[in-house]
């Protein structure tokens, strides 16, 4: 039997199932997606907690709820969907190979592909936390899993280190099951989840939240016993004398999370060491021609709406190009950024002739901004465009400009540049 | 009654296991831990070292030079992951040079083949990210490394196919010594056997105590090391080591047969025979050695970092053979490094010491001496695809990053040895092994052991006994 | 006065409420519905609550739920108990109540998910 499509989506999480949707809408389009797992909706089946969809419904949603929307919409549609099957190979002619209890080793021929594999959680290896290696070291997500899938608890007394939103967010949820969640650390001086979560998921429970604190130790030979924590100075490294130890039977880790890359490295997909992700166009298309990225794997994103919204552009530019091939490239500007102040931009370039109306852009920042905008300005230092003053930008969260596709035409030069400025 | 109870399986006890098994004779295998392969076998550097380290005339050399030659025979026998990749031991001053000349002579009179010094050019030209500080090496062309874990598990498992019984978490308490027999007493009950061979690595002078005169103290010492992600791994193909001087002994740097690239270790005597914690002074250091001699490692793509406890002695040589005040009582014991190497020849000396001691056997007609694994990622597509048809579990993938499926994980709690554990089954299948460390898969593979076994999902261990992953239902499980 | 840091969206207002009952003055908020959350979280604060019941005949054992509204915050584990009480059986749909008014809070606790 041969697969071909026009349209392949690997990955039915949101990023997945918004970018299947969208290829679908653009007419005629044949639009397959790829699920590792035996159901369509990746991470938001376990995010049962509320505070998703805000922005692209309106409304505030639970994980499976927007999830549920989504594959709502796609039952109305001639997507098909292939659950339990995983890709361990896309080649640059676009060939992918999956495997699955059915089909066994197959290959499916894609005009474009997109990828939408999400990221994982940084584990304990990747801290190089010293110690011992006992049961109770858990990422956020595992424990969740295993507490809202499962229905099971991975502790009773529970330190967690990352001040993440998933960290947060199992704080609460563990303490409600009847866990004692003693602190939730953070190495550096900000915590990295969204103020809401500290207030809702923390301070609720009057769970502390020890700023500029690290773990320098683990004990107990088969499960956690114990962890000694430290004090950190301003890069982060533990501060000798400080160390406190805390009786616990579980350590939850909140530290990050990175691209699930591995494919698109493997393609050949050249990746940007900022994002742990693609670079890519305008239309989220990576260096290789027909394969587009989105969602989390493009780069990790701390609001599904925005994933959303990422994923129906290259929804939309993956079907757009099964349909017409590569789209030109006179004119191509480089996204650049002023790297004193932000860490990232998302797309890394832009084909001009390729912006219908708009291009969206998204970055990071390095460091708290109060009472200033952001601006555009082109390689000879002149505005291409300049947002409103904000109260304040947070390095928490994602930064996004709509850049009108008339304004580039104004640009100079090969690239754009975008900054902070203090607002007046 | 026993003929032969062995104490410990880990590689020496397991070889000797196997070994023993062709024999008609009667053989226990006990360990203490509730799987196999748990003591130095599951941490060390997993090289199969040439021959140029131990002193000309020690059982050290000897063993050394006789496993190097046997193991790829064995490896080949039982599938397990085996690769001649070379070794240098680089110089980077005269006074390094000088202990090249010396562990060349050294390996010239133990026989190891093919050894030569390269200088730095012809050295660089083969392992082009290797200092430009080097002035030279000794290149050891028959070095390689194997996994350590699954040759134990390979050697237990025909063990036990061949008839041994291996009776798992059995701790050795007491051993009383009668005419003609000896009692093995453990946490779980009492073994009659005419023969014991101690092979209980860092516990083994304890064992040795329990019953013949105290002839030497292991002193354990811990090696920590660190696991880079395969995507940096790719930096050299032989392992590398340095030569002691007096910053210390040195660190090595080298492949794993899975592709990932191992730094380690340092040396650090210790009390505790079981202590495995991570120190991270220890870790500094080795990074920092590490870094002399491959100056481009990514240590910021570390997946994970361990330590091992070897079975250093007071006396620096292996102990191997009957006590002679205790006819009966045969030791396998201070096996430190080239401890893996040796011991499919220590194994096969197993035979003849016992033979030696009064132990009549015979061959028997029949017994296994293969064993094969599927590793599934390793197939082609059609292999795959066969694979798949004629059991749909190897259609499932469940762990993403080293590509382990479930029919393999099913296959490893199935078998003669079952592994009921979430570290028993990573051991086997990889599972966990990749740069999520079992994240996702973890909360899988409980499932899965829960599933097969009827175990509650309370019961699943992470590894040892008291290692529980998950302590209770939520309460909407709890009420159901 | 009261601080409080609204919940509604990422932003994450700080805000400050003064007065009593009748002439409560709000501070620091960036949109209107600030004002309502910060009156509300200043003098009975209320929380939506979600968790999960057990289901039976599912494709998982767990079904998510959430209260239809927010309920006071200080109610939260009491409900929490009588939802872990619940059990279901497949299938279930979005939206479907599994318990109704809870606690006499005016909200159900409603399945959110197909099951």
């Amino acid at each position: 039997m041969e697969f071909k499509y026009d349209v392949v989506v690997i990955g039915g999480g949101p990023a997945g199932l918004a970018a299947a949707y969208s290829a679908w809408e653009q007419k005629d389009t044949k639009v397959l997606i790829i699920e590792r797992l035996e159901e369509l909706g990746g991470i938001l089946n376990q995010c049962i907690h509320n505070g998703f969809g805000l922005h692209y419904f309106r409304e505030e949603l639970t994980g499976p709820e927007y999830a549920q929307r989504f594959i709502d919409r796609l039952k109305e549609t001639d997507v098909d969907i292939m659950l339990n099957t995983m890709v361990t190979d896309i080649s640059s002619e676009r060939v992918i190979t999956a495997i699955n209890p059915v089909n066994g080793c197959f290959e499916i021929k894609a005009k474009s592909i997109v990828l939408a594999m999400g990221c994982r959680e940084r584990p304990r290896g990747a801290i190089s936390t010293p110690g011992t290696r006992p049961a109770g070291i858990y990422t956020a997500g595992a424990a969740q899993r295993y507490a809202n899938m499962d229905g099971y608890l991975v502790g009773r007394k529970i330190v967690v280190f990352g001040s993440g939103d998933i960290g947060l967010i199992m704080a609460r949820r563990m303490t409600l099951e009847g866990a004692e969640v003693i602190a939730v650390l953070e190495r550096g001086g900000v915590p990295s989840g969204l103020t809401r979560n500290i207030v809702q998921c923390l301070d609720d429970f009057g769970i502390p939240l020890m700023l500029n604190t690290t773990v320098v130790d683990i004990s107990g030979r088969s499960r956690v016993e114990s962890i000694t924590i430290a004090k950190t100075d301003s890069r982060k490294n533990p501060i000798p004398g400080t160390e406190q130890k805390i009786d616990c039977d579980t350590l939850l880790l909140s530290v990050g999370l990175i691209p699930e890359n591995d494919i698109p490295e493997a393609t050949g997909v050249r990746m940007d060491p900022r994002t742990n992700g693609a670079v890519v166009y305008e239309n989220d298309e990576t260096t290789t021609e027909g394969i587009f990225a989105c969602g989390n794997i493009l780069q990790v994103h701390d609001l599904v709406d925005y994933v959303t919204s990422e994923a129906i552009r290259a929804g939309k530019g993956a079907a757009q190009y099964a349909k017409n091939g590569e789209p030109g490239s006179e004119g191509l500007l480089d996204v650049e950024v002023d790297t004193n102040m932000i860490t990232y931009a998302v797309p890394q370039m832009i084909r001009p002739a390729n912006v219908e109306k708009n291009v969206d852009i998204s970055f990071r920042v390095r460091d708290r901004y109060e009472d200033s905008r952001i601006v555009v300005k082109d390689e000879e230092g002149n505005y291409v465009a300049r947002y409103g003053v904000k109260a304040y930008i947070i390095p928490a969260e994602m930064q996004r400009i709509t850049l009108p596709g008339k304004m580039l035409e104004k640009a100079k030069g090969s690239k754009i540049i975008i900054g902070i400025e203090k607002g007046e | 009654m026993y003929d032969v109870i062995i104490i410990g399986c880990g590689i020496i006890g397991a070889a000797a296991a196997y070994e023993l098994s062709k024999y008609d004779i009667s053989v226990a295998l006990l360990e203490k831990e509730n799987d196999i392969a748990q003591g130095a076998t599951k941490a060390n550097s997993a090289i199969v070292h040439a021959g140029y380290d131990p002193e000309e005339g020690t059982l050290m050399a000897k063993y050394n030079i006789k496993g190097a030659s046997m193991m790829k025979g064995i490896c080949e026998a039982f599938d397990v992951p085996y690769k001649q990749c070379g070794a240098f031991v680089l110089a980077f001053d005269d006074n390094d040079m000088q202990e090249v000349e010396k562990l060349y002579k050294r390996g010239k009179n133990n026989g190891v083949p093919g050894l030569r010094i390269t200088g730095h050019d012809e050295t660089l030209a083969l392992e082009p990210h290797l200092s430009n500080n080097i002035i030279g090496a000794l290149y050891a062309p028959s070095s390689g490394i194997v996994d350590p874990w699954d040759l134990c598990i390979a050697y237990a498992q025909t063990a036990v196919r061949n008839g041994v019984d291996l009776k798992l978490s059995n701790t050795v308490v007491d051993i009383v010594k009668m005419d003609d027999r000896f009692i093995v007493r453990t946490d779980k009950g009492e073994y009659e056997t005419r023969y014991v061979v101690n092979a209980a690595g860092t516990h083994a002078d304890r064992i040795n105590d329990m019953v013949c005169e105290h002839r030497f103290t292991i002193v354990p010492t811990k090696g920590e090391y660190y696991v880079i992600d395969k995507k940096d791994s790719d930096l050299i193909n032989a392992t590398i080591f340095q030569c002691p001087s007096a910053k210390g002994k040195g660190v090595l740097v080298s492949r794993t047969v899975h592709g990932n690239l191992i730094v380690g270790p340092d040396a650090d005597p210790q009390e505790d025979p079981d202590d495995t914690s991570v120190k991270q002074s220890a870790l500094d250091y080795i990074m920092e050695a590490s870094l002399r001699s491959v100056p481009t490692i990514n240590f910021r793509s570390v997946i994970r970092s361990y330590a091992g406890v070897r079975a250093n002695s007071d006396v620096g040589e292996f102990v191997i053979g009957e006590a002679p005040e205790t006819p009966g009582f045969i030791n396998l014991a201070a096996i430190k490094s080239p401890g893996l190497t040796s011991a499919p020849a220590i194994g096969l000396d197993a035979v003849d010491i016992l033979k030696d001691a009064g132990l009549n056997m015979k061959k028997k007609n029949e017994y296994v001496e293969t064993r094969k694994m599927i590793r599934f990622d390793e197939l082609s597509a059609e292999e795959k695809n066969a694979l798949i048809a004629d059991d749909p579990h190897f259609g499932k993938i469940i762990c993403r990053c080293e590509h382990v499926t479930e029919g393999e994980i099913l296959a490893a709690i199935h078998d003669v040895i079952p592994a009921l554990t979430i570290d028993a089954i990573k051991k086997r299948c990889r599972s966990g092994m990749g740069r999520c460390q079992g994240g996702f898969c973890g909360p899988r593979i409980a499932e899965i052991i829960a599933r097969e076994t009827g175990m509650p999902m309370t019961d699943i261990l992470q590894g040892p006994v008291g290692s529980e992953i998950l302590v209770a239902p939520t309460k909407s499980r709890e009420e159901a | 006065m009261k601080k409080v840091v609204c919940i509604l969206c990422p932003r994450g207002c700080e805000m400050t409420v003064t007065g009593e009952e009748d002439n409560i003055k709000v501070s620091g908020n960036k949109c209107d519905k600030g004002i309502d959350f910060a009156k509300t979280e200043a003098f009975s604060p209320e929380r939506t609550l979600t968790s999960t019941v057990h289901i039976s005949g599912g494709i998982h054992t767990m079904l998510p739920v959430k209260t239809s509204k927010a309920i006071p915050k200080d109610l939260m584990a009491e409900a929490v108990k009588l939802i872990g009480k619940a059990e279901v059986s497949s299938p279930v749909k979005t939206g479907d109540v599994i318990i109704a008014n809870i606690l006499g809070t005016g909200a159900d606790i409603i399945a959110t998910r197909d099951m």
